[in-house]
């Protein structure tokens, strides 16, 4: 090959990525919860869009400060209402950018089929060494876990049982590995078709514990970005919220 | 006050957790380390790798397998339960179980390199003297070896504080039980609480120089040995 010919040949393969002029890649921070179905949402919208999307997941209130300290994230599906909210405030994120793209579910679930039937039978009974719970602190979901054993009035006798995951997904883990015989956790995690799909559950009703209203914001990194601003309304696609709401997430 | 009651109570477990964590570390390291010095077997490179692997190892690597080694179906949850303890994550003898293998190397390894320093000759010595085993350890080799021992408490020690992965993989940040300094700070940052979390993570780095800076003035003036 003629030294010219193979470097313009280099140079084709190298910029092939780029072939598409409209496809763009976008960096979007994801709170745990949402992994599944972002996965397969992610899929699609590459698919459809020729855009992909880089997921990272993890704790809301890590990626806020990773965000304020310079993270390169574009789009931020936070598992909260207030996170995005706060960003844009502190020049973070775009106003007027954000908008509930599911309501978070949680349910006491156990890995063993059969055990929890009567949720708030089985926490008064209390027939278990350890409930685990995400960090109410930090995280929405825990939050709401610890406003469901206060409604049921548990908090207290139950507190020497509590064991605290760092995000829900850590959560999750401690409880199907064995550890924690129960938890609280994202019906999304265990839920197929909007049912709970392996263990146990109990989905507990929204009217006792604060929304989990779960807001995406576009942040300021990616407002020039296509890409960005395509997923965003991407996900507020009909066939999208179809697919969200059968993860187990309600929508509004 | 900067260091609220929580602050203090993750403070005091973390003196605790590291303070049994060495106590351990010393009685089990001290024959592993005997063993490694002295031993021609051919073992000795396979073992000394395992014992090493922590320093390599990602603690989430460490945390993971722990976490389901010591749960209701691992083989370690299995011996725990059949003799009546329970499992043992989310418990302080947990994650002194977990402290023991993240910080072993730091403890054997300036223990084995104090043991190989002696040499023979003293043992020999000490045989000569009609001194049995025991009485020719406690009265040569433990004099003989002092500043790896105090080197290798001070790293067992000083590693035990400094773990986070570990704890946070099989703690549950239990406030008083796992929830150590490392992940008291963890915590403040990610619920955006910087101030609280400044002054533990200033603490934290005062003691680590501390620390740092007593064992290499003292190895300075010894010399390097230990």
């Amino acid at each position: 090959m003629h030294p010219s010919r193979a470097l313009r040949y280099a140079l084709t393969l190298l910029l092939l990525p780029f072939g598409n002029a409209l496809a763009a890649q976008v960096q979007v921070a994801v709170a745990s919860n949402f992994t599944a179905p972002m996965r397969e949402i992610a899929g699609r919208f590459e698919r459809d869009t020729g855009h992909q999307a880089r997921l990272a997941f993890g704790a809301t209130g890590k990626f806020y400060a990773q965000i304020r300290n310079g993270a390169p994230f574009e789009v931020l599906l936070s598992a909260d209402d207030t996170t995005p909210g706060r960003l844009e405030q502190e020049g973070a994120a775009i106003p007027g950018s954000r908008f509930t793209y599911a309501v978070g579910r949680l349910v006491l679930w156990s890995p063993t089929a059969g055990l929890v039937q009567d949720g708030p039978d089985l926490l008064r009974k209390g027939d278990f060494r350890h409930l685990a719970m995400a960090n109410p602190k930090t995280a929405p979901y825990g939050a709401a876990a610890l406003a469901t054993l206060e409604h049921l009035g548990l908090d207290d006798t139950l507190r020497g049982r509590l064991v605290q995951g760092e995000n829900i997904a850590q959560t999750h883990q401690f409880v199907a590995s064995g550890n924690a015989q129960l938890g609280f956790i994202a019906l999304s995690q265990v839920a197929k078709d909007g049912r709970i799909a392996t263990g146990s559950g109990w989905v507990v009703p929204t009217d006792i514990h604060p929304a989990i209203r779960q807001e995406a914001v576009l942040l300021t990194k990616g407002q020039d970005n296509p890409a960005a601003k395509a997923l965003l309304d991407y996900l507020a696609q009909p066939q999208i919220r179809a697919l969200i709401q059968s993860y187990g997430y309600g929508l509004e | 006050m900067p260091l609220d009651s929580v602050a203090l109570a993750a403070i005091w477990l973390t003196f605790k957790l590291a303070s049994v964590t060495t106590l351990v570390l010393l009685l089990i390291g001290t024959p592993i380390a005997w063993w490694l010095a002295r031993t021609t077997s051919r073992m000795k490179g396979p073992i000394g790798a395992v014992v090493a692997l922590p320093l390599v190892l990602p603690p989430t690597v460490l945390g993971f397998y722990l976490l389901v080694a010591m749960g209701p179906n691992g083989f370690i949850g299995q011996f725990t339960q059949s003799i009546g303890l329970g499992t043992l994550p989310f418990t302080f003898a947990g994650l002194v179980v977990g402290s023991v293998f993240y910080s072993l190397p730091f403890v054997v390894q300036p223990l084995q390199n104090a043991f190989e320093a002696i040499g023979e000759r003293p043992l020999e010595a000490a045989a000569t003297l009609r001194a049995g085993p025991w009485d020719t350890f406690f009265s040569v080799v433990l004099p003989l070896a002092r500043p790896g021992f105090i080197t290798a408490s001070i790293l067992g020690f000083a590693h035990t504080v400094g773990e986070f992965g570990v704890v946070l993989m099989i703690g549950g940040n239990i406030p008083g039980q796992t929830r150590v300094v490392s992940v008291q700070i963890y915590d403040h940052v990610e619920a955006m609480e910087y101030a609280q979390a400044h002054w533990l993570a200033g603490g934290m780095l005062l003691f680590s120089f501390l620390v740092l800076l007593v064992l290499y003035g003292s190895r300075l003036k010894q010399g390097w040995r230990g």
